[in-house]
């Protein structure tokens, strides 16, 4: 006896359950866009980013070479600047235009490898104090409040004096400074996922603590780690202005934008130029940055994304 | 219509309290002067920065002889007149009588000025048994440095106003050196009442001396407000108070200038001069300073010990674009030899290489020194009197020695750790200045380029040459001007022929200050006293 | 609610520990001694030197120091800076209300109008106000603060005359530092005009100073605000006919306040560090300038104590701000 039933359903087409749902990468873009904000800073960011992979060949001169009869030219806008020196030049004759580009290497170098010297050990001593909370938990997170306790300026300024000014000693010296904050956050993120019940899970399953820390529990804490790798990726770039301008930064004649900064203040009479035009890149650069920090975590955080 | 007269009256009230309160400050006329770091404190003896000499020495204290206004010539101050032994090892100093010490309402002198204060003071240095002599934290850093401890024999009294000084070998600088703030004489009478009460750290905070202003008090990082001696020896000062207000930063100091905040501005920045003149309501005072600004090179470095490669990067470096472009056009001379013309000695034969850069890289290639090889430049932070901008100077040398095949490796680094890597022959180049302390061409040489100074790391170039070492020694021994002179402009030669230096610039010391100042004398050591300036 | 304090306090004193132990090998690690600070160019004869430390107590191994300090530290002593010979403690004394009256200052610059900014932008989001609020308060902390202090000084100072240069007061004034907060002093003294001077003199520092924690207050007021306003109480007040303003104030505000607390109470840590830029700026003569140069200096009493002292405060007020907070949120008290 056929089954009439089986007769008239039409065979069933296997229908793609991927354009039912949009990929986590398609909706986290669809939610970034959303934020206007955001995209205006990814766009300058992308600018920044060509200027540095491309700056020998964007530059339109070398940032190192002193053109000694052009000192301290106004930018082409007002009067006596030329069209050869764009924004200006500074006090040694040397273009301010391909010394903001090359100094977006610089900085960007100096934001992207204090955070990765500092997110790694962070994620680690932070999954070590979640997953530990009797006894190796309190004592690391003593030893993070007693580097919060001292202002971060100071400890910067103290590490740099022992290990001396240059590039590599203050993304060593930002890097410490910004540990702490990674470890609590993370620290915070794993103890509120431990109490979940995929982790129970897991562990019934017979997990080992290492797949337990990086495979089960870690990516969900991403999030606010992303976050807050953006926000300290813009205030490395502060901090590195900042030791630049208490002189203790990158050596001559390397053109970061902070030290540009701090030997400019002389002239701030009489070049306003090489003072302002510095500081507004380091300002434009970190908005952007922070714009685009808001907008990830707009994107990535479950409770906004059904807002009204 | 009521409200409105009210409203209107009182507001004219306001204005007049307002405008009578401003005009009732304008009375008085304070002399404020913008200095531009913090006094380190008031027992001048511990300390060596200009700035504690300014607030200490110049206004608080005298010492047995001065510099005449303007000048390094030695004028008597607290000692009326002096005679020298023919052997120029006893000095005898006959005090001035009449002289005063401060009345505070800490302390109140029960006698005037006398030999148990010059005593005091100058036994306190040189004595280890004198009660005071371990009452300080680092120790004496001039009177030290200076070997006095090895030069003084003996420091009596024949009488209550006569002093006599025995030295261990003739020193022709010794008047100049007994001119210099180190030397200052403190209240022996004071010192007992201190040490009776055991508050000794007291004579830091609240000092006495004879000097033309009585210290009234110091905010902390912020002024030190002092009040003129009526008693001076010299005179009242004619200013109503002195305050000097401490701002750190050059534009700053010229900001409060023309705000009349302060109504003298030392050190401005050379570049900032121009501005200053022109601007009808300030002034500027400059004068050709006892300063050198130079770059050491290390002569026990494996390149830099062939004269022929310090002779090529002296070739090469474009000194004349590197003063007008540090401190402005005319505002330095350009360095030839050691210390300035101005004092004698000064050799006028000798002269800087012309720039060939063509010869330099020759005599490199002579040398057998290989391209692309890289010396470092050790430079301090931030600037100073000798050199505004040291970077600056680094940065213009680098592109310089690029051009004949040098790398300059320059490492800007923190002053203290750069003298105690300097002092240990740790850079190839030392960039680095002097200010000379009493105008004797020994008060430059002996410290910097002397063989002693090579092995205590003093002498950055620890450049050690025994025929200058014997004219050097042989000049400060003769008492005879000429024969100094003759002896000076020899040893310039011989360091002329060596060239341990790159030899920068003598800059000019300027002094900012309202059209309406006056009596303010500029002193090409740098220093500053007040004594006898006022606003008109 | 007594276990909470009690728990807190005594996660304290490792803390203080440690603090002790980072500052007095930090300071020491750095290269150079006093001594040689001292004679600068200057020769430094071996035996005198030699001498000197011994004085000072350097030339006794590390861990012998580090307990010398230690005791002292137990009996209240703080030491004597190296250089002036006065007490950390006095010193501290004298400069910590200049700095710690700027940081009130800056606070309440950045509190008032954080607060006011955050809740109207709350209330009226979306709007234009809403989102220049947020864009300018974004800006806030984006730009280098001594930037921002120069371009204000060359606006308002120099072009304009507005405002005074630097420093806390006119010279002419002369004010004796009876507390040190130069607003008291200059009510406490008979110097007339002197108090609205030290007001104009310490507008400019104060806005540089509170720029960040205004935009981070802003900030975190108007998204604490609306997840308040979201909240079903919320709509339960307003169906019941309160007026608008009750309902923001009494019942909104009221717990949108208690995350900002936490902010409020992050900030300090802030302040300090930017009050040493803008003490640098506008020569404030503040704490920030003198524990930079005293690391210049090698003063290590003045280094170890100062910076001490300063983490004592920060920590002092999270610690106080912890508890505020625990006894608004019940929840966080009763947490293991």
């Amino acid at each position: 006896m056929t089954n009439p039933t089986a007769k008239t359903l039409s065979p069933v087409s296997p229908v793609d359950q991927s354009l039912l749902y949009p990929s986590p990468y398609k909706e986290f873009w669809q939610a970034f866009a959303r934020n206007k904000g955001a995209v205006m800073g990814l766009a300058f960011m992308c600018v920044v980013v060509f200027c540095a992979l491309f700056a020998p060949w964007v530059a339109p001169h070398d940032p190192s070479e002193q053109y000694r009869d052009f000192l301290l030219t106004p930018p082409v806008w007002l009067e006596g600047g030329t069209w050869q020196f764009i924004l200006g030049t500074d006090e040694l004759g040397r273009d301010l235009l391909s010394r903001l580009i090359q100094g977006a290497r610089l900085s960007l170098l100096i934001g992207l490898s204090s955070v990765v010297i500092s997110l790694i050990p962070g994620i680690l001593l932070g999954l070590l104090a979640g997953f530990f909370p009797h006894f190796v938990g309190p004592s690391i997170m003593r030893l993070m409040d007693v580097m919060l306790a001292l202002p971060s300026l100071l400890l910067a300024v103290a590490i740099v004096a022992i290990l001396g000014p240059g590039l590599i000693n203050t993304v060593i010296a930002i890097a410490i400074v910004s540990l702490p904050s990674y470890v609590r956050l993370t620290r915070a993120a794993v103890m509120g996922e431990l109490n979940r019940d995929y982790v129970t899970a897991a562990r019934l399953a017979g997990a080992g603590l290492g797949r337990l820390m990086f495979v089960t529990v870690l990516p969900n804490c991403m999030a606010p780690l992303i976050v807050q790798a953006t926000l300290s990726f813009s205030s490395a770039i502060l901090d590195a202005a900042a030791l630049g301008f208490l002189g203790l930064g990158v050596q001559p004649p390397t053109p970061e934008w902070g030290t540009m900064l701090a030997s400019a203040r002389d002239y701030i009479e009489r070049a306003w130029w090489v003072v302002s035009l510095p500081g507004l890149t380091i300002l434009l650069s970190v908005l952007a940055i922070n714009l685009m920090g808001d907008g990830l975590r707009d994107a990535l955080d479950p409770k906004l994304k059904n807002a009204a | 219509m009521h409200a409105v007269t009210k409203k209107t009256s009182a507001l004219r009230l306001l204005l007049a309290t307002l405008l009578l309160g401003s005009t009732s400050q304008l009375a008085a006329k304070p002399l404020v002067v913008c200095t531009e770091a913090s006094p380190e404190g008031f027992d001048v003896v511990q300390y060596t920065t200009a700035v504690t000499f300014d607030a200490a020495a110049e206004t608080l204290f005298n010492r047995l002889v001065d510099f005449k206004p303007g000048t390094t010539d030695v004028q008597p101050a607290l000692a009326e007149r002096w005679d020298i032994s023919a052997d120029g090892l006893t000095y005898t100093f006959h005090l001035r009588r009449g002289v005063k010490f401060h009345t505070t309402d800490y302390f109140k002198p029960s006698r005037d000025l006398n030999a148990d204060d010059v005593l005091w003071s100058l036994r306190r240095q040189l004595d280890p048994s004198h009660p005071w002599h371990d009452k300080t934290s680092i120790g004496y850093p001039y009177f030290e440095s200076m070997a006095f401890n090895s030069l003084l024999k003996s420091v009596d009294k024949t009488d209550d106003y006569t002093v006599v000084i025995t030295l261990t070998r003739p020193e022709a600088p010794l008047l100049r050196d007994m001119a210099m703030g180190f030397t200052s004489i403190y209240s022996a009478e004071y010192g007992d009442q201190l040490l009776a009460a055991g508050k000794t750290a007291e004579l830091n905070s609240k000092p006495i001396g004879t000097g033309p202003f009585i210290f009234q008090r110091y905010n902390k990082d912020a002024q030190v407000r002092f009040k003129p001696n009526p008693d001076y020896f010299r005179g009242k000062p004619p200013a109503d108070a002195l305050i000097f207000a401490i701002a750190t930063d050059s534009n700053v100091r010229l900001q409060k200038l023309r705000a009349n905040e302060c109504q003298v501005a030392l050190y401005p920045k050379p570049d900032d001069v121009p501005s200053i003149v022109a601007d009808p309501r300030l002034k500027v005072a400059q004068t050709e300073a006892l300063v050198t600004g130079y770059i050491a090179m290390n002569t026990q470095h494996p390149y830099l010990s062939d004269v022929r490669v310090r002779k090529a990067i002296n070739m090469a470096f474009d000194r004349q674009t590197h003063v007008d472009q540090l401190f402005g056009k005319g505002n330095a001379l350009v360095g030839v030899n050691p210390y300035p013309p101005s004092m004698i000695g000064y050799n006028t034969d000798t002269q800087n290489p012309p720039r060939d850069l063509d010869q330099a890289r020759a005599l490199l290639k002579q040398a057998g020194v290989p391209q692309g090889t890289v010396i470092t430049l050790f430079t301090r932070n931030g600037g100073g009197p000798t050199n505004p901008n040291p970077r600056l100077s680094a940065e213009m040398l680098q592109a310089d020695l690029a051009q004949i095949g040098l790398k300059l490796d320059i490492r800007v680094m923190e002053w203290a750790e750069m003298l105690r890597r300097a002092k240990k022959g740790e850079a190839d180049l030392v960039s680095s200045g002097w200010a000379g302390d009493n105008g004797d061409p020994d008060n430059f040489l002996t410290p910097l380029l002397s063989c002693e100074a090579a092995s205590n790391g003093e002498n950055y170039a620890r450049w050690c040459n025994s025929k200058f070492q014997a004219l050097i020694t042989r000049a400060r021994e003769v008492s005879d001007n000429e024969e100094r002179a003759r002896l000076y402009s020899e040893a310039l030669t011989v360091y002329d022929e060596d060239q341990p230096w790159i030899s920068m610039a003598h800059p000019k010391v300027f002094t900012a200050m309202r059209e309406n100042v006056e009596g303010y004398v500029i002193s090409p050591l740098t220093s500053n006293n007040f004594a006898t300036t006022r606003v008109k | 609610m007594l276990s909470f304090i009690a728990r807190r306090l005594g996660l304290l004193i490792p803390t203080f520990f440690g603090i002790t132990l980072l500052t007095f090998a930090l300071i020491r690690l750095i290269p150079g001694d006093p001594v040689e600070v001292m004679m600068g160019e200057r020769r430094v004869d071996p035996e005198m030197h030699a001498q000197a430390m011994e004085r000072l107590g350097l030339n006794k191994p590390l861990p012998a120091q580090y307990l010398d300090y230690i005791g002292k530290l137990a009996q209240g002593d703080l030491g004597e800076s190296l250089r002036t010979r006065e007490s950390v403690w006095s010193e501290f004394t004298t400069l910590f209300p200049a700095t710690l009256e700027l940081a009130m200052a800056a606070l309440l610059f950045a509190g008032v109008v954080g607060l006011l900014a955050g809740v109207i932008a709350a209330l009226k989001r979306g709007s234009l106000f809403d989102h220049g609020v947020m864009g300018i308060s974004l800006a806030g902390y984006s730009m280098p603060i001594f930037w921002w202090g120069l371009i204000l000084i060359m606006f308002f100072s120099v072009s304009l005359g507005w405002t005074p240069v630097s420093g806390r007061i006119d010279l002419l004034y002369d004010i004796e530092p009876k507390t040190g907060f130069m607003l008291i002093d200059t009510l406490l003294s008979d110097e007339e005009g002197s108090f609205k001077d030290a007001v104009m003199h310490l507008i400019l520092p104060a806005i540089v100073l509170g720029t960040i924690p205004l935009a981070v207050i802003a900030r975190m007021t108007r998204s604490s605000m609306l997840e308040v306003l979201r909240e079903d109480y919320i709509r339960t007040a307003r169906a019941k006919g309160l007026s608008p303003a009750r309902v923001v104030f009494m019942h909104g505000l009221r717990n949108a306040l208690i995350p900002v607390l936490t902010v409020f109470g992050l900030q300090v840590g802030t302040l300090l560090a930017g009050a040493v830029l803008t003490e640098t700026i506008f020569s404030w003569p503040g704490i920030g300038k003198w524990l930079i140069e005293a690391i210049g200096a090698r003063d290590y009493p003045v280094v170890q104590n100062g910076i001490l002292l300063i983490a004592c405060l920060v920590i002092l007020v999270n610690f106080v701000v912890d508890i505020l907070y625990g006894l608004a949120n019940p929840r966080i008290r009763h947490q293991r």
